[in-house]
Formats: C-alpha cells, sequence, structure tokens
C-alpha cells in the first residue's frame, strides 16, 4: 500500500492540452466500461454552453494553450457543439471524442467548412468497442455498432478521417487478431485508410462493475518516476474545464481532490498522483492524446 | 547577410550535395543543418564529408544522439507498431552503417545554437526547443502555443524540424517559428522535390525575409542505392513518388488528409 507521504507529486509543466467536459456526464448510450458512468439520466456534471466555453478559450490564450479537447458523455448531445468546434478551430486545434452515433450531415457540412477555412486539425475520435456488433454491443448498447460504423462512413464521405478509439475489452493474446479484423472491418466499410487507438480499460465507474477496481497496491510511487518521462502523464500538460470548476484530467473528474480551481489560473498547482488511474497512466502513457496506434502485421519484407 | 538552413538529411547525401550547391550559388554566407543526419536512405558515412567540406553548422537531432550514443532506437516518438517496425529496419541499417568516428562526431553535436541576426534572437532547435523530439505540425500548433515558446525561450526566430514538412507561421513583435523541412525524403506532396529555407535581411524592410527553396536532385539514383542496399520497397516508393508510405500515424488530420496513404 502506498502512503500518502510516499505519494510523488506531478508539476504543470506547461498547459498544451485544454479539455472541456463539454456534455457533462450526459450520454445517449450507457456503456458496460465508461469510467465516468455515463448515462442518459447522469447529470452530475453539466453541458458547457458556447459562452462558458469561449471564457476559457480567451483565458487560454495567455497560458499559451496548445490544442483543445472536447469530451462527455456525448459532446454532440450539446446543442450548441457545432458552433463551440466552430469558433474553437479559430483560436487552435480542436479534438472531439463521440459515439459517432448521433451525427447529422448539416453538422457535418458545417464542421467540414471550418475545418477548410482554419489552419488547424479537426480530429474526430469514434469509439467502438470491438469490430462486430458481437463484440461491440455488449459493451455499448444493442445496435450501437451499426449506428457507430454509419457515424465514421458519414464522417469519411464528409472528407474526415476519424480515429476510431477502442478500449481493449479483450484479452492480449488476442489483440493481433482483433486489431486486424478491425481494420479489415473498417476498409469494408469504406474507410480505406483507417487510423485506430486502443486504449487501457480504466478500473473506474461502470468498469469497477463488469470487473474490478484498482488494486491498493497499484498506485504511482516516487520511486516508480526515477528516470521516468513525466510528460507521458497527462497531468503535467492538461487541465479540463467542466461546469462545476477545472480538473486536473478527464479521467478523475468525480474525484474530489482532482478539482483545482474555479479557472485556470486556479488550477495550475501541483497534482498527487493518488489514485489507481494514474497507476493506468503511468503504464501506458499519452492514453488521453490523439496519436494513432495500428496495430497491422508488419509487412513481409522480399529479402 | 543570408543563412541557408537544412532540415534532416536522413542519409539523403545526394540531395544533401544538391541543396548545398544551390546555397552556394545564391551566395548565402553560412550553412546550418538542423538534424537527423541519418535514417531511411543509404550510406550513412557519405553524409559526413559533405557536412565537413562545406562548413555546415550542426545540431544534435533525436537520431543522431541515438547512433551518437548507440542506443538501441532512435527516439523518433512513433506511437504505432507498423511505423516503429520501419523505423527500426532504418535504425539497425543506419547504425551499423556509421564509422566510429561519425557515431563520435553526432554525439558531441550541440542540442541548440543562438546567435543575433540583426535585431532578432535567433534559436535552432531540432524538434522544438523544450524537446528535441517532439512533433510541432502547423496544423497542431495554436499561435499562442507558439507565441510562449518565443517568449519562454527567448527567442525572436525560432527555426526547427524533425517531422519532416515545411512551415512558417508569423508571431507578434515581428518574431517567427519556421519548421525548415527536410532534405532527406519528399514530404508526402506527390512530389520528389525536398525543401531548405533561406533566411536574408533585406535592407529594405525592416522584418527579415523567409524563403522555402525546393530542390531537385538524383533521386533516381538514390532509389537504386536504396535498393541495392536492400532497404525496404516502400521507402522507394516514396523516393520517387513523394507519399509517404510509413510514419503515418503521427500526423494529425490535416497533414494526413492532404497525402495520399
Amino acid at each position: 500500500m502506498t502512503h500518502a507521504a510516499d505519494t510523488p507529486a506531478v508539476s504543470l509543466h506547461h498547459l498544451d492540452q485544454l479539455w472541456f467536459q463539454v456534455a457533462g456526464t450526459l450520454c445517449n448510450l450507457t456503456c458496460d466500461h465508461c469510467f465516468i458512468s455515463c448515462s442518459p439520466q447522469n447529470d452530475s456534471f453539466g453541458l458547457l454552453s458556447l459562452e462558458q466555453v469561449r471564457k476559457r478559450l480567451q483565458e487560454s490564450v495567455a497560458l499559451g494553450v496548445k490544442e483543445y479537447y472536447f469530451t462527455g458523455g456525448e459532446p454532440f448531445l450539446n446543442r450548441e457543439m457545432v458552433e463551440i468546434l466552430e469558433e474553437t478551430l479559430q483560436y487552435g486545434p480542436a479534438t472531439v471524442l463521440t459515439n459517432g452515433t448521433v451525427l447529422k450531415d448539416e453538422w457535418l457540412n458545417r464542421l467540414r467548412a471550418a475545418a477548410n477555412a482554419s489552419l488547424f486539425s479537426l480530429e474526430f475520435r469514434v469509439s467502438i468497442d470491438g469490430f462486430s456488433p458481437e463484440t461491440n454491443d455488449p459493451i455499448r448498447g444493442a445496435g450501437t455498432f451499426d449506428r457507430a460504423m454509419k457515424g465514421v462512413v458519414r464522417l469519411v464521405d464528409h472528407g474526415f478521417l476519424p480515429i476510431i478509439t477502442a478500449a481493449r475489452t479483450w484479452a492480449d493474446t488476442e489483440e493481433t487478431a482483433v486489431v486486424n479484423q478491425f481494420v479489415d472491418t473498417l476498409r469494408k466499410a469504406g474507410y480505406s485508410r483507417p487510423r485506430l487507438k486502443i486504449l487501457p480499460t480504466l478500473q473506474l465507474g461502470a468498469e469497477e462493475n463488469r470487473t474490478h477496481g484498482y488494486r491498493e497496491d497499484e498506485r504511482v510511487t516516487a520511486e516508480m518516476l526515477q528516470d521516468f518521462d513525466i510528460d507521458h502523464l497527462i497531468c503535467s500538460h492538461s487541465r479540463i474545464v467542466t461546469d462545476r470548476g477545472v480538473y486536473v484530467c478527464p479521467i478523475l473528474i468525480e474525484a474530489d481532490d482532482a478539482r483545482l480551481g474555479d479557472s485556470l489560473d486556479d488550477s495550475l498547482d501541483d497534482f498527487k498522483l493518488a489514485h489507481g488511474a494514474c497507476f493506468t497512466c503511468y503504464q501506458y502513457g499519452a492514453i488521453c492524446s490523439n496519436s494513432s496506434h495500428q496495430l497491422t502485421q508488419p509487412p513481409e519484407r522480399s529479402s | 547577410m543570408r543563412l541557408a538552413f537544412f532540415g534532416g538529411i536522413y542519409n539523403n547525401y545526394l540531395a544533401l550535395d544538391s541543396a548545398i550547391r544551390d546555397a552556394k550559388q545564391r551566395g548565402v554566407d553560412a550553412i546550418y543543418c538542423l538534424g537527423d543526419m541519418g535514417a531511411f536512405g543509404p550510406h550513412p558515412d557519405r553524409v559526413f564529408p559533405l557536412l565537413n567540406e562545406n562548413k555546415v553548422h550542426c545540431i544534435q537531432g533525436n537520431y543522431d544522439n541515438s547512433i551518437g550514443n548507440e542506443l538501441n532506437d532512435c527516439q523518433c516518438g512513433y506511437t504505432d507498431p507498423r511505423d516503429n517496425y520501419f523505423a527500426e529496419i532504418s535504425y539497425a541499417y543506419t547504425l551499423q552503417n556509421t564509422s566510429q568516428e561519425n557515431r563520435t562526431f553526432l554525439k558531441k553535436l550541440p542540442t541548440e545554437i543562438r546567435f543575433d541576426f540583426g535585431e532578432h534572437r535567433v534559436l535552432l532547435c531540432h524538434g522544438s526547443p523544450r524537446r528535441m523530439n517532439e512533433f510541432l505540425w502547423q496544423s497542431t500548433c495554436s499561435t499562442h502555443f507558439l507565441e510562449t515558446l518565443a517568449d519562454e525561450h527567448e527567442a525572436d526566430i525560432i527555426l526547427a524540424t524533425h517531422t519532416g514538412i515545411k512551415w512558417h507561421r508569423k508571431l507578434s513583435a515581428g518574431r517567427h517559428f519556421v519548421n525548415v523541412g527536410v532534405l532527406g525524403r519528399p514530404e508526402n506532396d506527390g512530389t520528389p522535390l525536398v525543401w531548405y529555407t533561406l533566411l536574408e535581411q533585406d535592407p529594405s524592410a525592416d522584418e527579415p525575409v523567409l524563403e522555402f527553396i525546393p530542390v531537385e536532385y538524383d533521386y533516381r539514383r538514390l532509389a537504386a542505392e536504396m535498393a541495392s542496399e536492400n532497404l525496404p520497397d516502400e521507402f522507394i516508393q516514396t523516393v520517387h513518388n513523394g507519399w509517404w508510405t510509413t510514419c503515418l500515424e503521427v500526423l494529425p488530420a490535416k497533414e494526413r488528409v492532404a497525402g495520399k496513404f
């Protein structure tokens, strides 16, 4: 067990990534592995308005924020989401994490135009947790695989290259087969150069019931941080804005000690890595950033 | 005053030779290289005589740090297994074919160079001023982020490379951020051209003038030599047609969508 005195703290090197819990905990789906148990009924965090986002975007300029991320819940349940992305793209790069099931052509036409007019990238990350309804739907709900795949095709049709994000709900030994089938399925659906990002599950929220929570010894210690590249930890370069204040990272918004302040300026203090999720972040690194990991078999060399 | 800045060479000594000739024809006062001498191409040791004979001022890239210190990998920062597979092929080949003398040269290179250019403080780095292997893409850097880099690192003109694609952003108070491009491989635009950057002081203007210069070189010869060295066909295709076939997963949406793969 880790004692509080041994718990290392991480300082914010630079606020590179500013996240927005733009849909609060409201989601049209109720996934079994959601680390903050989002659902149509969960209103513990509320939606952010365009005006609330705008205020933080303005505040972020002086802090030199590099890029912006939007998550929920399902961001596109926020009726101002298109306007929020349009405005953000005037400030910098924007990434939106969606389940892909509620996207409308009208919104994507506007976002295509906004992305074309901006210097900056607009990234869509679409969560799908398996390459078939049989693997995805038990986790994300009946019919969600087909609906999400339609969303992916719709994004591709509008000239976007969504990053398909899947939580690793399969055994490590199955990884190569699962991912190769995933890529194959996406290509057959019309996504000719799929980008894929595989994430570890976080033993929080609904996932705690689906599998298990963190053991007490699954914590980061000061010793573990020796010779460790601290930039792998999201708390060294990110913060998240919610309707209840600014928190350290998108994973820990339900932890009391993760709320750091009311404004960005108030929220730049060190953060103690006291949580099991910090251990997952330590193990896997950069789990919240955009880099895609397309695990396919390396090609055979001819000679 | 006119200066030339080269980005990653990636063993492409033929493009380096052409770029040096081009820069000299333009009457440059000095040539700088922002690191990553190795990777991708054939015959690593053919790069170093050109750098030495032409007094190219070099800084260390992640590749140079790895080769110089004989590390296990190139520290390129790829996240994808397929990208890493190809990176490992290049790295093993380059390490094996870089002489001890040249490894020592790479090991001793500085990680940044600073000088004054007229009223401007110039900072040369490989990836970013804060991290040697940080990817700074045009489409993932807000302007206010670049402003804070210039503030925090006390520079008016920051020049970097590492990503493989050139770009330039004007900042406040006459400051600039520039990715100088690379000589090592085409920049995913469907042409075999590679690029470097010229910086000059225009006497009629207060501001320094930046220009990206395309370089033609004998890419067919490079491709033939890569084939005879048994380097991957995927790399050779890129030399011919200008589209990246590897290192794709680090590309942000805007840069990725502009390419073919």
